[in-house]
Order: structure tokens, then C-alpha cells, then sequence
């Protein structure tokens, strides 16, 4: 294996190409932003598992493959609107291979004052807008990943809610991949920027999956969530890519004084993928709750790293996630929780839970408390390990045979965090999504 | 029915039972009882066939089948039934579902057909009436935020609805309070019936005022020593168990 920091994506080489082409490719600020990130990108490459953080992690398959990045003659592959998931009563926005699609989409009665755009449009209608609030949440010039996100930004959503408004539907992003006629593998990079004013409330939903099972692609996607005094912010995500795909995403929410985020984010898809979320809390009594699942079979990797910064006194964080690995499957957990000196009165709670199917199923998980304030409560946990033996007893000596009591439990296993999520909707669909991939757990049973 | 012959058992290498002999006919209440760490609670996860419970020797034969031959599902299937010490809770599993899933599975093992959701409902129904239990236990997770009374409850809703031929309680009547035990002992002496044997593994004399057995034995380290009617847990209650236990402990 090479010793070094750093792999080289060949990709990154047509930015000169393409970069014109891209929104507010003539503007001056947005211009020097993505030339900025791209060479900072190109002196990191993409990060080796030399680097900490990408220790679980490999990218080195997926710079192999020839990736082009997605553009718009790659937006208008037919798709029909029954192909896509819908929640009804949603704000829906619909991105194809990463662009807007308006045929597909439904943006219906928002409450005044309230936008809600692409990132494409936002480029030309509210540049201010952006200048002023791109990059403010997620600065993270270090990151080699948003670095290559912020050069090649496509397009993505753009939400404003104004003081003191709640959106009461959800919004719905769905960001599906088809594959273009000329057979290459596509790169996309959504950009998405949400700015919750005080007191506001909404709830988005993103679901990232693939109409056909079989091309390699790499979605990419970056957000930033400010989130305004007391306001509230739910952000669901259902991952259900391609076992073709890479998933890479990045969100960071900032939350002030009072504010909530609350996270949950469902993993089935993609042979490679890495949900990174970072979180600071940066005004008193604010809140956030990260919770996620993910249901991992084959040769699946899935990464779930988040970092939770404690920087004003009495804040409380809370966090769970578990995971069921079959077959080969590899799972990665990096939680990491600072508590910074000013940091009093913190709670931060963490828990990392995964059942092991099989005896090559592996987790790799690192929790990682940094704490420099005295007054705090902070525990953290992670178990790994095949289902509960006294449960499974229980279930056969109700006459429930092994392999139903097995999908019992699992059921059960996942159900108990999935309970966390209040949006009914949302639920619901996880739900669906955890039924069928226990039936396919069932047939295989079956076969054996 | 139940044909227990000078069984020994061992877990983690530690033995528990030592040579235990037990005959228990259909329409039968035995209560056994014995002090902590006498091998009540192995007896049960034995018959059950819970793993880590190793039998090193002797028999059981349970309506002419070798017991112990059967997976713990198949057990259930055959009639056999346990109600647990310290049930399981099963977040995200709604009780209803959990018993028409194990409703179904033990039909299935006897090649009788499946029951669908709306006739299972009214069977419940009738079922819970007699614990005295709400829909609204029905539809919680199974065991999850129930009180002990409750809990015991549901052991007893288990066994009348998986309706078995031979029932092996342990320590139901532990942590109820005495409303909890007249309820529980009601579920229990409906439940009475001439096909059917029960087997009451108790610590008290307690539960004997309600549910009044026909057999009484005294177990003591793995072994029963000393068998009687009803009036042998009257004098267990007098005199303790030390009296009886000694001898055998020698």
C-alpha cells in the first residue's frame, strides 16, 4: 500500500474544462471560490486512509473509475414522475444526475416569505444572498471532499424561512441518478443551504437513490443548516443509491441560542459511503439529536462520522446510531464530542449499537470525547455483537423458529431508533425500506 | 406426560441438577419448591431447551418424545410452554403482533392453518378478558415500560393463547404485589384442565393459596427430596426449608 496522504483523482483536472459551464460561472466572487477550493483540492487530492479521519474509509476505488462530472446534457434523461418517490402533500424538488428538474417538481402554498430555490437559480437571482451566506456555516477549507464540492457545485436547494414562520408540510428533495447515453460515470456535487430565522420551523426530507441498479456514479453532496435563536431544523435522509454508487456527503448545521437540529439519516444504499455530519453549538440552550440507522449487506461500507462541538454553556446533544451488517458488510462510526472551555452545564449523550450478522461483517468504531470544561455530563457507548441471546431464546420459546425470531429482532433492533423520527411520512417510508431489506434477509434463509 | 429421569444438567460447567426424577400426568398442578441456588430455575430453562443448559445425563420424555431432542421452538410447538422469571422486553415488537406471530408459527408446527389478523384479534380479545388487560397493553412493545404485574400478566396472556399442554411457570408470582397475584393465580386456575399439567416453580407458599397444587416436591441442590401433597408447603412455610434441605446437602 502506498504511504501516501494523498490520492489523486484525475477528474479534478477538468475543472478548466467544465467551469464556465457551471452556475454563476461568470460572476466574480463565486468564480474565485470555486478556483480557490479547486486548488486547494488539488494540493490534498482526496484523502488516503493515511489521513485520521479517513482511516476506515478507502476512496482509492473510486478515484479509479472515470469519472465525468455531470452536466447538463446529463439533466434531461426521460424520467417519469411515477419513478420517483413521492410524499404526499410535500414541497417537492427533483434533481436528475444532480440538476433541477421543474417537470418533476411540486412547490405549492409556502408561507409568505419563505424561499425556496435552487442553487442554480439562487446564482443568478439572489447572488447576494449567497455571497453572503455560502461557505459562512460550512468553513471547512481543510476538507478535501467539500473543497471538491464547492469547485464543481452543480445545483442543489436553497431555503430561506423568515422569523418566526413554520413551514408546516415538509420539504422533499430527491436527488436520483440515471445514467446518461454516453455510458460514463457520473460525478455530481449538490450544493443545499438552509437559513432557519428565529423561532422558524421546518422539516426536509432527502432522499438520494438511483433508477437503474447497475452504473458506478459518485454523489457528493455538501449542506450547510443555520439554524437562527430558537428555531428548529429536522433534516431526514433515506440513502438508498445503487450498490453501483458512492455517497459522499457532508452537512453542518450551526445552531444559536435555543435552536434545534435534529438529524436522522437511513443508510441501505451505495457500495461506498460516508455521511459526515458536524454540528456546533454556538448559543446557549441549544439542542441537537443525531440518530441514524444503516442496513449494510454484501460488501457494503458505510461511514457515519460526526463531530458534535459544545461551545456556549447548557447545551444538550444527543445521538444514536445502529446498524445491522450481513455478509461482508463494513460499518465505521467517528463520534466525535468537544466541550469547549466555556462549555458549562453540557450533556452530550452518544451511543453507537451494531448487530453482526455474519462473522465477516466488521464496525470499526472510535467515539472520541475532547473535553476542556469541568462542569459536564458526558458518557458515551458502543457494543457490537450478534443479536441478544435471551431475546432470541424468548421469541423460540413462543415457538417462533430461529430464522423468523432473527427477523424479529432485527426488526425490533431498528424500529426502536426509527420511532425516533417524528415526521409520519418519512417513518413510514424507512419503514417500507427496512421491510424489504428484511425480506430479502428472509429469502435468503430460505435458500440456505 | 412428563417423565423426568435422574437428569443432571450443567451450566458453564458448574453442575446445577443432580440426578432428578419427576413424573407429571395431564390435568396435574406440581409446585416445586426450593431454596435459591436449588435448581429451580435451570430445571425450567431445561425443559425449554435454552442453550448454555447442558444435559450430562438422564432423560426427559415429554408425551412419549425424547424433550430434549427438540429445538426450543419445537418444544412450543409440541405443547410445551415456560413463563419466564424476568421476561424479555422487545422495543419496536407491538404485543399483538408478537403473539400472532408466535400464534401462527406454533399453528404452522402442527400443520394447522394460519389465522389472519382480524380472527386472531377476536381470540385475543377473548383472551385478555381473562388478565383483566386493555388494548392498550396489546399495543404497546412487548414487556416495554410494563410493571412486573404487568409483565406476569403477559406471560399468562402467552399461555392461554398458545393454549399448551404442559405449562412450566417460574417464579411467576416473584415482585407481585397481592392484586397482581390474585389476578395472575385467576389466569392460572382458568387455565386448569384436565389435559393440560402445569408445573409452578415457586420460592413461597404464597402462590399455593391461590392456585392450590396437587403435588408439592422440595428441591434441594439439583435433586427433589421430599415430595408430598399440599400440606408439605404449609410446613415449608412453618419450618423453612433448612430442616428438609439438610439431609440431602450432607
Amino acid at each position: 500500500m502506498s504511504a501516501s496522504r494523498s490520492i489523486t483523482l484525475p477528474y479534478a483536472d477538468r475543472f478548466a474544462e467544465i467551469e464556465t459551464s457551471l452556475p454563476g460561472g461568470g460572476a466574480g466572487w463565486l468564480s474565485t471560490l470555486r478556483r480557490e477550493s479547486i486548488s486547494r483540492f488539488n494540493e490534498t487530492g482526496l484523502p488516503s486512509p493515511k489521513v485520521e479521519a479517513w482511516k476506515y474509509t478507502n476512496l482509492n476505488a473510486l478515484a479509479q473509475l472515470d469519472l465525468r462530472p455531470a452536466g447538463a446534457e446529463h439533466a434531461g434523461m426521460s424520467v417519469a414522475v411515477t419513478e420517483v418517490p413521492r410524499i404526499d402533500g410535500a414541497h417537492r424538488l427533483v434533481f436528475v444526475n444532480g440538476r433541477f428538474r421543474s417537470d418533476l417538481s411540486g412547490i405549492e402554498g409556502l408561507p409568505p416569505g419563505v424561499e425556496l430555490t435552487t442553487f442554480a437559480a439562487a446564482a443568478d437571482s439572489r447572488a447576494d444572498f449567497l455571497q453572503a451566506h455560502l461557505g459562512q456555516v460550512a468553513q471547512t477549507n481543510g476538507h478535501a471532499v467539500v473543497n471538491l464540492n464547492t469547485a464543481f457545485m452543480g445545483d442543489g436547494y436553497v431555503l430561506t424561512v423568515p422569523e418566526g414562520v413554520e413551514i408546516e408540510a415538509p420539504v422533499h428533495v430527491v436527488s436520483a441518478f440515471v445514467p446518461g447515453t454516453d455510458g460514463a460515470a457520473l460525478a455530481y456535487h449538490p450544493r443545499n443551504l438552509v437559513v432557519a430565522g428565529p423561532g422558524s420551523r421546518v422539516t426536509i426530507i432527502e432522499t438520494h437513490l438511483s433508477l437503474v441498479s447497475d452504473s458506478p456514479y459518485w454523489a457528493n453532496p455538501v449542506g450547510e443548516i443555520s439554524i437562527g435563536r430558537d428555531a428548529e431544523v429536522r433534516h431526514i435522509k433515506i440513502q438508498e443509491e445503487s450498490l453501483a454508487a458512492s455517497h459522499l456527503a457532508f452537512t453542518r448545521a450551526h445552531i444559536e441560542a435555543g435552536g434545534h437540529f435534529d438529524s436522522f439519516v437511513m443508510t441501505v444504499g451505495a457500495q461506498l459511503s460516508r455521511n459526515e455530519i458536524q454540528v456546533i453549538l454556538d448559543g446557549e440552550n441549544g439542542t441537537c439529536r443525531l440518530n441514524g440507522v444503516y442496513l449494510l449487506r454484501g460488501r457494503q461500507h458505510a461511514d457515519t462520522t460526526t463531530w458534535i462541538d459544545h461551545a456556549k454553556p447548557h447545551c444538550d446533544s444527543d445521538e444514536v446510531y445502529k446498524g445491522v451488517l450481513d455478509d461482508r458488510a463494513h460499518g465505521v462510526f467517528q463520534g466525535k464530542i468537544t466541550v469547549r472551555r466555556d462549555a458549562q452545564k453540557t450533556n452530550g449523550n452518544q451511543l453507537n449499537r451494531t448487530v453482526l450478522l455474519s462473522e465477516k461483517a466488521e464496525i470499526d468504531t472510535k467515539p472520541e470525547l475532547e473535553i476542556y470544561a469541568d462542569d459536564v455530563k458526558c458518557s458515551h457507548g458502543a457494543t457490537a455483537g450478534e443479536l441478544d441471546e435471551n431475546s432470541m431464546f424468548y421469541m423460540r420459546s413462543r415457538g417462533i423458529p430461529q430464522k423468523e425470531a432473527r427477523i424479529l429482532l432485527i426488526r425490533s433492533f431498528v424500529e426502536e431508533t426509527l420511532e425516533e423520527v417524528a415526521q409520519p411520512d418519512a417513518r413510514t417510508y424507512m419503514e417500507r425500506k427496512l421491510e424489504r431489506w428484511l425480506q430479502k434477509l428472509r429469502r435468503e434463509g430460505d435458500a440456505q | 406426560m412428563l417423565e423426568i429421569n435422574n437428569l443432571h444438567a450443567t451450566v458453564e460447567d458448574k453442575k446445577i441438577l443432580n440426578g432428578l426424577d419427576l413424573e407429571v400426568k395431564a390435568g396435574e398442578v406440581h409446585a416445586i419448591m426450593g431454596p435459591n441456588g436449588s435448581g429451580k430455575s435451570t430445571l425450567a430453562y431445561v425443559l425449554a431447551g435454552r442453550d448454555g443448559y447442558d444435559v450430562t445425563e438422564g432423560s426427559v420424555t415429554y408425551l412419549g418424545k425424547d424433550l430434549l431432542d427438540m429445538e426450543p421452538d419445537e418444544r412450543a410447538g409440541e405443547g410445551v410452554f415456560l413463563a419466564f422469571q424476568y421476561p424479555v422486553e422487545i422495543p419496536g415488537v407491538d404485543n399483538a403482533t408478537f403473539l400472532k406471530t408466535a400464534y401462527n408459527a406454533v399453528r404452522k408446527y402442527r400443520s394447522e392453518s394460519q389465522m389472519d389478523a382480524m380472527q386472531f384479534l377476536k381470540l385475543l380479545r377473548e383472551k385478555r378478558e381473562l388478565l383483566h388487560m386493555g388494548d392498550e397493553m396489546l399495543r404497546r412493545p412487548v414487556n416495554v415500560g410494563f410493571s412486573g404485574g404487568e409483565k406476569k400478566r403477559n406471560e399468562i396472556l402467552q399461555m392461554a393463547v398458545l393454549d399448551p399442554k404442559l405449562a412450566v411457570l417460574d417464579e411467576t408470582d416473584s415482585g407481585l404485589d397481592i392484586d397482581a397475584l390474585r389476578t395472575v393465580a385467576d389466569g392460572i386456575n382458568t387455565l386448569r384442565n384436565p389435559e393440560r399439567a402445569v408445573v409452578l416453580i415457586t420460592h413461597y407458599q404464597r402462590l399455593l393459596d391461590y392456585v392450590q397444587p396437587d403435588y408439592v416436591h422440595v428441591l434441594s441442590a439439583g435433586r427433589i427430596v421430599k415430595s408430598g401433597d399440599k400440606e408439605l408447603a404449609l410446613e415449608l412455610e412453618r419450618s423453612g426449608y433448612a430442616g428438609i434441605a439438610a439431609p440431602a446437602a450432607a
